[in-house]
């Protein structure tokens, strides 16, 4: 800069050092999605991070909604389902008529299909934000769905339609039969999607959407109009939902209505809103868990939405900014070098944490074992030791654990909050929290 | 020359209830005007029928000779009127300096663009910085709207509604809730960032009005009962009565 420098113009001034950064992130997360299979090569693990790539790009989409946007839909895998179907129906079209559209173009086809289904309901959808947005949101969701059933020809009813992703024309030789193409394939979609969204927070657009979350009334008087905002945004949300539903037509090889139902629905504002909605990587961290959750929890327990419900009920009471949101609490105490003010409490409160976690666990297993299984046999494993159901012992070793856990865990707890108090306060001395 | 604003026969009521009659009102181009009156006089109701908040039970309302009675409030500012809230309206989780962008990014001609990088508008970079320097808030830029103390979020409101360029400036109790000391600064930013514009004001504290404007009107039970100079105002009888009389008792 010149000798014109004026304090105005540091103010506007890049901080420096930002886009490398950036850049850095991006580099970082190509290079893992492309190891990640080399180091965990079983099928299992391969299928795993499909469906956690679908995930994140299905997560991601919704936070356009509520926390970019502020929207709270109950429906939105409507859009994720009418991807699946276009990615589907394009895919057997391509193979009967044998054009030249190879494999990785068709998530696209799925993302026009849902951008276009968010175009025809979006502008009514959007007319107002709030309560009414969320039950008209749940109500297309239903109709969708229902429809879905009905209109047999479009969407195959109850067996759904199904295809075959190796019949399309190859190209590199890649005939994403193998599961290890087909992650790849999401993996791409997924680094593409996610840097399409996080571009689009810094855009203009996306500055507005902000705005619109936090106070529709005033934007109206600094010249914009907050339906057309949320219209747009919901289109964005359609559109990366769709990619999602065709990467899952993709790799499943089948759409069904239960990719447009309202467990899918429910699916992904729990995965946004446990990863925590108010910072762009929270859905993802929600995605991972969420889905590694379901595809772990189901086989070790039979009442793995019980689990699941905790996990959610424990989020939305004591950590509304999901786990993203615990994680950047840390940041200022982290710049202020006096995180080590807090790590001690942590450390004491894990044990009797855990103690009071096995004795719910305990007792959540055994009463299910008791009253709902009970064919399955009295023993319920934890942490490797057996304990017999119906033994008096059992329940005596939940109670304590619960109880005492609790109760012990509690005063861990206030030394946390004393400790987090501390660090704060030092923090906002050195003015690193406002 | 056209007048700024000008109100004609302006009714509102809401159901059985008047709120506005007759409301006559012509504020001339460049002019400082304070609309002054006892509470519950329709103070709030004029600025909100005049930035579109509200629409006009009857009558017309025009904003350099064009009629803006019954458009939306987004169309009304993009035709270059801004107005500020008397309870804090701001972007509460953004920062101040996004919240400023956000205001400038309309009258930039950016829109609902997508496919721009909003850090990389040299433009509405400098245009926010100066706003920022302007309102004194420049070393709170990063700060969340929501965490600044009140006299800042005031100030934080103020910047936002000059911010797009409009004008035609309304300001809504600009000092409201403020300390003395924090009310001459105010005043003095006010003074400052509409020189050359139009500015609109309501206002109950009279050393503010009686400082800042040209002319004044008052309002009282949703009826213009005097519109004229501070002078003119002072000494008119029916104010007295209505409403100066009060407070010199």
């Amino acid at each position: 800069m010149t000798s014109t420098v004026t304090s105005a113009s540091d103010v506007a001034a890049k901080p420096s050092g930002q886009n490398l950064r950036f850049y850095g992130l991006w580099v970082v997360a190509a290079i893992a999605l492309v190891v990640l299979p080399l180091i965990f090569s079983s099928g299992g693990s391969l299928t795993s991070f499909s469906l956690i790539g679908i995930a994140i790009i299905f997560a991601l989409s919704y936070n356009i909604l509520l926390g970019e946007t502020g929207l709270l839909s109950f429906g939105h895998a409507v859009h994720y389902g009418l991807g699946g179907f276009a990615a589907v129906h394009m895919m057997n079209a391509v193979t009967s008529h044998g054009w030249p559209i190879p494999l990785p173009v068709i998530p696209l086809v799925g993302g026009i299909g849902g951008l276009g289904l968010a175009l025809l309901i979006g502008w009514v959808m959007t007319r107002r934000a709030g309560t009414v947005f969320a039950m008209i949101s749940l109500g297309i969701g239903e109709l969708v769905a229902s429809s879905s059933l009905i209109l047999r020809s479009v969407f195959g009813g109850e067996s759904g339609i199904s295809t075959d992703r190796t019949a399309l024309p190859h190209i590199f030789g890649w005939t994403f039969g193998p599961q290890i193409q087909v992650y790849y394939l999401i993996a791409f979609w997924v680094l593409v999607s996610a840097m399409a969204m996080y571009a689009l927070t810094r855009t203009p657009l996306g500055r507005i959407c902000n705005a619109v979350r936090d106070n529709p009334g005033r934007v109206e008087f600094i010249g914009y109009d907050p339906h057309v905002v949320r219209y747009l945004a919901y289109c964005f949300a359609g559109f990366f939902a769709g990619i999602a539903g065709g990467l899952a037509a993709i790799n499943f090889e089948i759409a069904n209505s239960a990719y447009l139902g309202a467990v899918q629905s429910g699916m992904v504002l729990f995965a946004t809103f446990i990863g925590g909605a108010s910072y762009f990587f929270g859905p993802i961290l929600g995605a991972i868990l969420v889905t590694y959750l379901q595809l772990g929890l189901t086989s070790v327990t039979s009442v793995w939405q019980l689990y699941f419900g905790i996990i959610f009920i424990g989020i939305v009471m004591f950590a509304p900014g999901g786990i993203a949101g615990l994680l950047m609490m840390h940041r200022p105490l982290i710049r202020a070098r006096t995180l080590g003010l807090v790590i001690p409490s942590y450390l004491v409160a894990t044990l009797p944490t855990l103690a009071l976690a096995c004795g719910v666990i305990l007792s959540i297993e055994t009463v299910a074992r008791y009253t709902v299984t009970g064919g399955e046999g009295n023993i319920v494993k934890l942490l490797g030791i057996p304990f017999n159901t119906t033994a008096p012992t059992t329940w005596g070793i939940a109670a304590v654990l619960v109880v005492g856990g609790f109760i012990v865990a509690r005063i861990t707890w206030r030394r946390i909050a004393e400790a987090w108090d501390r660090a704060a306060s030092i923090a906002r001395d050195r003015g690193y929290l406002a | 020359m056209t007048p700024a604003i000008e109100v004609r026969a302006v009714e509102k009521h809401f159901g059985n209830v008047s709120i506005i009659q007759d409301l006559n009102l012509s504020i001339a181009q460049g002019e400082r005007h304070a609309i002054i009156g006892p509470n519950g006089a329709g103070k709030s109701t004029t600025f909100n029928l005049i930035s579109g908040y509200l629409s006009p039970s009857s009558g017309e309302i025009r904003l350099n000779g064009d009629v803006i009675s019954g458009l939306r409030p987004f169309e009304i500012n993009r035709r270059g009127l801004s107005r500020s809230f008397q309870v804090t309206n701001v972007f509460a989780r953004m920062t101040v300096w996004e919240n400023v962008r956000c205001a400038v990014l309309w009258a930039t001609g950016h829109r609902y663009a997508f496919w721009k990088n909003v850090d990389d508008l040299p433009e509405v970079r400098r245009r926010t910085a100066e706003i920022l320097e302007d309102i004194h808030l420049s070393h709170r830029r990063d700060v969340p709207a929501g965490l600044l103390t009140y006299a800042e979020q005031r100030e934080l409101e103020i910047g936002i509604t000059i911010a797009g360029g409009a004008n035609v400036i309304m300001l809504d109790e600009p000092t409201a809730g403020m300390s003395h000391a924090e009310t001459e600064r105010a005043v003095a930013l006010i003074r400052r960032l509409t020189e050359g514009r139009t500015l609109v004001i309501v206002e109950h504290d009279m050393s503010v009005v009686f400082g800042l404007a040209d002319r004044i009107s008052v309002l009282v039970y949703g009826h213009i009962i005097a519109s004229g100079t501070p002078e003119e105002i002072r000494a008119n009888p029916k104010v007295k009565e209505a409403y100066l009389g009060e407070e010199a008792h």
